[in-house]
């Protein structure tokens, strides 16, 4: 177990928009160069790489681009954004083993400029997707609109519990100069007078669609203490992919409401120290806000099907009972597979947020709900 | 036809199915040794890797777990018919086996047919076969009154 042996100590990124010109490659690099400035390490020093499969750079790329030392230790983690927190969670585990002394995590995308995975040339059916293609069930959205209309019917949710994560997100971007929806304000009309995209989910249940990169630099608790930032430990770190699951399309389960999630969290506060009601902050994976939801259960900050209870009276907004995705998230500050709820994670730990949270000692970061997921505790 | 363009991919374990389903029966694989449905088709049964499952023919009859109504942005074969229904149907014979389909108002019925405000979680459902290929007969859906919750 990691407890607090591995710490991020410089995170990076690029600017967010619809539209950059860079290439993923520019990009990575971009924000990987940022990552080492901000806990001044050289280039030279990086000997351990983690990314994502679906990540364009591959670590012979990346590593001559970036000028990088012999690199002792790389990974890349599957089933998109279920890989942020274990991209980080893997790295630090080596850290600690000695398996490598400076560790670069990362994730760059062009989602904005480019197309949509699920209208591309993959069109075609795969194997598992012969059992939801035809029927017209096509794209994420649908496949957690099916998922959500199945909770609202068990748990008496509405859309207006959808819509508290929605605009609890969208006041976090409106004070980031850096998120995307910074000077978008939405209000619980906006929401409901909003299109359809798979009834019962509208747009703003929907995440952005961005150009841009993040970074992070992992090191040695040791090492951590002679950087130029305050360290954000890794406190703890733990991947699930439940028995008999399948990935997004999980209606092949005994319980299609209790997913990965679940056995992400019974293993990562197993090997922690910190509990759910110790966690003051929360970066939730939130490709669709129903995932957020299901991962307030997932993670014990309520029980079962009592997650859309717990999004009332501002409980996700500062000075509420759990302040979630402060820099505005997937859904209003820019979507590059979760990695920029990492990169907040660390500033909430450090204090540099824009949206501080008062006292906080530990914050809870976790990747997509639906998909084998991952999850990471940061720690003061 | 809106499947045409997003027919299955001949796939050996689930050639089965697709057979069951050319002679408009609602075939699902068994595992042998403990008697579980198992869907979709496996190489093996996770209760008893060693045995290779069968397969057997169930009633066609469920209800429905759940249902989405997509809309726009969507392939263009789809979008011609947006909005249609997405249904999850849970088979009467063991409700954890989850199809997903789409409701029509009879075999030959388009997606789009039902209105949305009429489907409803908990309805019962019994299957029926659309031919979108010599090969591919989609199992739909239509409403049943006899079953449901």
């Amino acid at each position: 177990m990691l407890r607090d042996a591995a710490a991020v100590v410089g995170i990076g990124e690029t600017p967010f928009a619809k539209h950059l010109e860079d290439s993923e490659r520019k990009l990575a690099l971009r924000a990987i160069l940022a990552a080492l400035d901000d806990a001044g390490i050289e280039p030279a020093e990086v000997d351990g790489l983690a990314s994502y499969t679906i990540e364009s750079t591959d670590e012979v790329e990346l590593a001559k681009n970036l000028g990088a030392g012999d690199i002792t230790f790389f990974t890349q983690v599957g089933y998109g954004g279920g890989a942020g927190p274990a991209a980080v969670g893997q790295l630090a585990l080596a850290v600690a083993a000695g398996q490598c002394r400076v560790g670069v995590a990362w994730r760059s995308r062009k989602r904005g400029s480019g197309g949509r995975p699920w209208a591309g040339a993959g069109a075609q059916p795969s194997a598992p997707a012969q059992w939801t293609r035809p029927w017209g069930l096509l794209r994420p959205v649908d496949e957690i609109a099916l998922l959500t209309r199945r909770y609202m019917h068990e748990y008496g949710a509405t859309r207006d519990h959808l819509a508290n994560v929605a605009l609890a997100v969208r006041k976090m971007a409106n004070r980031n100069p850096r998120a995307l929806m910074y000077e978008r304000k939405l209000t619980r009309e906006d929401y409901m007078a909003a299109r359809f995209i798979s009834e019962p989910l509208c747009l703003f249940d929907n995440c952005l669609e961005t150009d841009g990169a993040l970074a992070c630099v992992v090191v040695s608790a040791e090492r951590a203490r002679d950087c130029r930032q305050p360290p954000a430990y890794l406190h703890a770190f733990a991947q699930g992919l439940p028995r008999q699951s399948h990935t997004m399309v999980n209606y092949w389960c005994d319980d299609p409401l209790q997913g990965p999630a679940w056995t992400c969290a019974r293993q990562l506060y197993q090997n922690s120290e910190i509990r759910a009601d110790d966690i003051d902050v929360a970066q939730f994976y939130d490709a669709f806000t129903p995932l957020v939801l299901l991962s307030l259960e997932g993670y014990g900050f309520c029980k079962k099907g009592e997650g859309a209870a717990f999004t009332q009276d501002g409980a996700l907004e500062i000075g509420g009972r759990l302040p979630i995705n402060t820099s505005g998230g997937g859904l209003s500050e820019a979507y590059v597979h979760g990695f920029n709820l990492i990169n907040e994670g660390v500033r909430q730990v450090r204090g540099s947020s824009v949206n501080p949270v008062a006292g906080v000692a530990a914050c809870l970061v976790t990747a997509g709900e639906g998909v084998p997921t991952s999850a990471l505790i940061l720690r003061k | 036809m809106p499947g045409e363009a997003l027919l299955p991919p001949i796939d050996p374990e689930a050639a089965p199915f697709w057979e069951g389903a050319r002679r408009g029966e609602l075939v699902i694989q068994q595992c042998a040794e403990t008697g579980r449905l198992m869907f979709p088709p496996r190489s093996t049964s996770p209760w008893a890797p060693r045995r290779d499952p069968v397969w057997v023919r169930v009633s066609g009859r469920g209800t429905i777990w759940s249902f989405a109504i997509p809309h726009p942005p969507l392939l263009p074969a789809f979008s011609e018919l947006a909005p249609y229904n997405v249904i999850v149907v849970a088979l009467e014979e063991d409700p954890t086996i989850r199809l997903v389909g789409n409701l029509v108002e009879a075999a030959d019925g388009p997606i789009n047919g039902p209105e949305p405000a009429a489907i409803a979680i908990g309805s019962g459902v019994r299957v029926v076969f659309q031919r979108v290929s010599e090969a591919f007969h989609l199992p739909r859906w239509v409403l049943d009154a006899a079953g449901g919750d």
